[in-house]
């Protein structure tokens, strides 16, 4: 039936490979995928982190409703950008910085929370493919710097670094499930925040695949005051300078006025 | 009570900041001097970046010299024309000092020639005043006899000017050969640089010591201004929230310093100061020195 249906769309046979490829294709477009068949329902307490003039770091509540049983990653990924690292080796008495690494894609920030133990439950490999763990984020070196050797030394004091600043966090459990669906985690960002919008990814793993994904959007932003002299410093640096300049000599002028009289 | 430093990027106790700027304003006060040799290292002791402490500094010294500089000027003891010829050179110097800021900052070496700045001169001076002031100590009774300005090479060379208020006639190259020098100080140390520029007004340029504090106080505002707008247009590193609650306790503590310090000898007054600048200095050759937690350290982000 299938050949005379085709016979009657003029459509040589030879060619019957490409065209069944193409209807299968259809197919799986229209169709849900079945392994995602329901996704997370993942919030925020807060979809904004403010750094504002008291800002001393925050707690972000995340929850969520998984589709089915199984264990949950929550993988929250700061802006990438390329960080420089720096080694120091001592000279004449002093240490100096003597060799420098340039590491590109490197997020930001990198907190993760699970239920449980990532080895108990999540195989190396979805680890490595969704860069889950701090060992598997993909940073890599600059072209200038690409046939350095020993570039996984400074990838590691990078990591080490990052979590010396709190930057980079995990610790297995504290993601807490409450019945076997709902679950919640706090995430504690600390005041050294870079701004941007960041990602937070959210797997859920069963039987050692991920069988449910979602990605939930954070914006970090400086606000109010804060915010106003960062952007003003940046734009307009002269400017910036030129009223520095004013409020000191101001200060000056009324400390002096006022102890003056006293 | 925590502040966020918007330039800084970072989250401190308001009242350390007070407490830091209320006690160097108390020494500078009680010292007669600027502060900032030592305000600068005890923000890199608290962990601020060395870049944005240095900037921020200088930009809180504009502060406390219009201050100093106002009483000085009632009593007419600054020397506008000299002040203006150190200022020539000290543009020029802590403009060259603020583009070298930026090239070491590039090379990821400031921190470093920052430190090493500060060990180098915190040493000469705490050790100068150290001698000093026990000498002082063992003849206290003994007057100092000292020659207003004596003669040398010094004086032969050509673009001679006459400073009135100074009593002085002497060549411009000097006086802009040390603005030169102390601007390039303040730029890659933010200092304002009064512990160099004095001893170099008595004993180079033979000016009377009575208008010495106010025209070296003169010249620094305008020096730390250029170095101020520099550093906020080539390295954005100025913090003004930082610089004004600096400011806050350094006016304070200054005013309590002052008084204070009338009550002291000031053999003994210096004797103390030196063994501050050598603690200081010590505590800065100790973290040079010694084998670092970590020998990687990061640079910060490029190209964002």
């Amino acid at each position: 039936m299938y050949s005379r249906w085709v016979a009657a769309w003029g459509i040589d046979m030879k060619h019957r490979t490409p065209f069944l490829l193409f209807i299968v294709a259809l197919l799986m477009v229209a169709q849900p995928r079945p392994s995602l068949a329901s996704e997370i329902t993942v919030d925020l307490s807060d979809p904004i982190v403010k750094i504002t003039a008291g800002f001393s770091g925050t707690d972000l509540l995340i929850f969520g409703v998984a589709p089915g049983e199984g264990d949950v990653v929550i993988v929250v990924r700061g802006p990438n950008r390329s960080e420089v690292v720096r080694k120091k080796e001592q000279i004449a008495g002093v240490w100096v910085n003597r060799r420098q690494m340039v590491l590109e894609n490197v997020p930001s920030v990198y907190m993760m929370a699970s239920n449980r133990a990532l080895e108990d439950f999540l195989p190396g490999g979805v680890a490595y493919i969704h860069q889950i763990g701090v060992e598997n984020i993909q940073m890599n070196p600059t072209k200038e710097y690409a046939d350095v050797e020993d570039w996984e030394e400074f990838r590691h004091a990078l990591i080490r670094n990052k979590e010396k600043q709190n930057l980079y966090k995990w610790k297995p459990g504290n993601l807490v499930f409450q019945g076997n669906r709902l679950f919640r985690t706090k995430i504690h960002f600390p005041a050294n925040l870079t701004v941007g919008t960041f990602g937070i990814d959210t797997y859920l793993i069963k039987k050692g695949e991920m069988v449910a994904f979602e990605t939930t959007l954070l914006n970090v932003r400086k606000f109010g005051l804060e915010a106003e002299v960062y952007n003003f410093a940046h734009r307009h640096s002269f400017a910036y300078g030129v009223l520095a300049i004013l409020v000191a000599g101001l200060a000056g002028w009324l400390a002096n006025a006022a102890f003056r009289k006293a | 009570m925590q502040i966020y430093l918007p330039i800084a990027e970072m989250s401190v106790n308001v009242f350390l900041l007070l407490g830091l700027g209320g006690g160097v304003g108390f020494l500078s006060g009680l010292f007669g001097v600027g502060g900032g040799f030592l305000m600068t290292p005890l923000l890199f002791f608290i962990g601020i970046p060395s870049p944005v402490a240095v900037a921020t500094e200088a930009n809180q010294i504009v502060a406390s010299s219009v201050s100093g500089v106002l009483a000085h000027f009632r009593r007419g003891n600054v020397d506008v024309k000299m002040g203006t010829v150190l200022l020539i050179g000290g543009v020029l110097g802590s403009t060259f000092g603020v583009w070298l800021f930026t090239y070491l900052k590039d090379l990821g070496q400031i921190d470093l020639v920052i430190k090493l700045s500060y060990v180098v001169f915190l040493s000469i001076i705490g050790a100068l005043m150290l001698v000093e002031s026990v000498r002082a100590m063992q003849k206290r009774k003994k007057a100092v006899k000292s020659k207003a300005h004596y003669h040398n090479w010094l004086h032969g060379l050509p673009f001679k000017m006459r400073f009135r208020k100074s009593r002085l006639y002497i060549s411009a190259i000097l006086p802009v050969a040390i603005g030169f020098f102390v601007g390039l100080l303040a730029a890659i140390m933010g200092v304002g640089g009064g512990f160099v520029m004095v001893p170099a007004m008595i004993y180079l340029l033979g000016m009377p010591t009575s208008v010495v504090v106010g025209t070296s106080l003169f010249q620094i505002i305008f020096v730390t201004a250029n170095v101020t707008i520099l550093q906020a247009v080539n390295n954005q590193t100025v913090d003004v929230v930082l610089a004004l609650v600096l400011m806050i306790g350094g006016v304070i503590g200054a005013q309590f310093g002052a008084k204070f310090g009338s009550r002291m000898h000031g053999e003994h007054l210096r004797g103390l100061l030196a063994l501050i600048v050598l603690g200081v200095c010590a505590k800065l050759t100790y973290d040079l020195v010694s084998v670092p937690a970590d020998v990687f350290s990061l640079g910060g982000s490029v190209g964002h």
